[in-house]
């Protein structure tokens, strides 16, 4: 407790947060638009499916993490990397949980839109995206949950500001108490941020939350 | 109307036609579920299809619905341009409100307004911003019916509408469906097991076996058509047995409180 006021009141865990919290939330957006386009793409057109679905099943096969020591050969050590390690982290779950909502429309609903003669654009807008808005919040509690990780991991491997360099310092010194606040604040961050969706959930989908009361 | 499959020659009907179908014919993987069926129906007229069930009755509406992609086959069909179906069930989209379920796919600046009127007309002036869910099964069914009918259709098909009904509800909806016959007047094709159903609201009955129409009497039962009287019970009574169910040796059986035994 005493080590957080000390890191608050000079001012270093504001900052290292500050930085975390911009990478993981960057690397987040782009990981998130390129999940959902791709998955519109493959979701929505059998060549989209054809081109996209098998590469990013591959990637999927691969951990995000492990393509570290390649992204930096590219990118080099800089903030770019870390913002890539991320995107790819988030990119894979908001893909096969938009994915997997656009695949599994309830072919009911297909049939009603043919019998009220809906234009395939009204289709898409009323039946099509929200029957996948499930799957896409869904994927995105998972991808908060990944860009934190990847973001753990990148502030360790080669950093100058973030929690993770925080805590890397620390364990050089010996200083355990600066690791657990780091810890801490982690787990903060996870819970607040997951909170964060699952409130979005709770507005965008109330016609299924009537339900569970 | 939606593309056919299978091997269709889809026309445009005649004046004063609803439906014409003949010779149609429907497999599915090389069972034949419909053969050589001929069914018409005259503009606004209102007629009940019976059928055990697996005899093909809603392959008939599915093949006039233009949903039946999976289907092979052939035959001559005529349908109107414009086609509303009501599902057994109500299917709403969830995620929309009752007035935006009903107004779906509606055209024009007056598609609230008009949408807004069909449901006073089912009764649910009020549940306008509603989601489905938090509907009764019988005020589904009734978004459902004027979601079908704010369109004005030509055709209403129907199929198994308040089977999932409890029977107070069903047959509140049954004076319903027939209030709002009498006002919009489309040529109706109501698909049922039900035989008591079949009577009360149709001018006709068609009975469907062996992938043709097996029977085919029209309803001459003096309004209101209550379940009692002479011609009433004859007429159930034949419908029965086209449907292979002795209703004699029925009600003399000592099953209690048979669904089919009269209610006078």
């Amino acid at each position: 407790m005493t080590t957080a006021g000390d890191l608050i009141a000079d001012g270093r865990l504001q900052s290292n947060v500050w930085t975390s919290t911009e990478r993981a939330l960057s690397g987040l957006a782009y990981g998130t638009a390129a999940g959902l386009v791709l998955a519109l793409v493959a979701g929505l057109s059998r060549l989209g499916e054809g081109l996209i679905d098998g590469p990013v099943q591959i990637k999927r096969g691969i951990p995000s993490l492990a393509l570290i020591p390649l992204l930096i050969l590219w990118f080099g050590i800089g903030e770019s990397m870390k913002v890539i390690t991320i995107a790819l982290g988030a990119f894979v779950p908001v893909y096969i949980h938009t994915h997997n909502g656009l695949r599994t429309i309830d072919s009911r609903y297909v049939e009603l839109a043919e019998t009220l003669g809906l234009s395939r654009p009204r289709f898409l807008l009323h039946i099509v995206l929200p029957g996948a808005l499930p799957g896409f919040l869904l994927g995105m509690r998972f991808a908060v949950t990944a860009a934190w990780l990847a973001l753990a991991v990148v502030e360790q491997v080669n950093a100058t500001s973030g929690i993770g360099y925080m805590m890397g310092l620390a364990r050089t010194y010996g200083q355990t108490d600066i690791i657990i606040v780091g810890l801490v604040v982690y787990g903060l961050l996870g819970l607040l941020s997951d909170g964060l969706v699952r409130l979005v959930e709770r507005k965008v989908l109330s016609w299924r939350r009537t339900l569970a009361g | 109307m939606a593309t056919h499959a299978g091997g269709l020659t889809v026309t445009a009907p005649e004046a004063g036609v609803a439906v014409r179908i003949e010779g149609l014919v429907r497999a599915f993987g090389g069972r034949k579920v419909l053969d050589g069926l001929d069914l018409s129906l005259r503009a606004g007229e209102f007629v009940a299809m019976l059928g055990r069930s697996g005899s093909g009755k809603s392959t008939v509406l599915r093949a006039l619905a233009g949903v039946d992609h999976d289907a092979g086959g052939e035959g001559v069909l005529s349908a109107p341009d414009h086609v509303s179906v009501v599902f057994q069930d109500a299917r709403l989209l969830p995620w929309k409100r009752v007035l935006a379920n009903v107004a779906l796919g509606l055209t024009g600046g007056d598609a609230e307004e008009r949408a807004r009127t069909a449901l006073a007309e089912v009764g649910l002036a009020g549940r306008e911003d509603a989601w489905p869910v938090e509907l009764s099964g019988g005020e589904q069914q009734r978004v459902s019916l004027a979601r079908s009918l704010v369109r004005e259709p030509e055709l209403l098909l129907a199929d198994e509408p308040f089977g999932a009904l409890d029977a107070l509800t069903r047959t509140r909806m049954h004076a319903l469906l027939a209030r709002l016959y009498e006002r919009y007047r489309p040529a109706v094709l109501l698909v049922t097991h039900d035989v008591d159903e079949a009577i009360a609201l149709a001018d006709r009955v068609v009975v469907l076996d062996g992938g043709r129409i097996a029977a085919d009497l029209a309803v001459e039962v003096p309004s209101p058509r209550r379940p009692a009287g002479a011609e009433y019970a004859a007429l159930r009574e034949r419908l029965l047995a086209r449907l292979g169910v002795d209703a004699l040796t029925e009600r003399e059986g000592d099953l209690p409180e048979s669904r089919y035994a009269p209610h006078d």
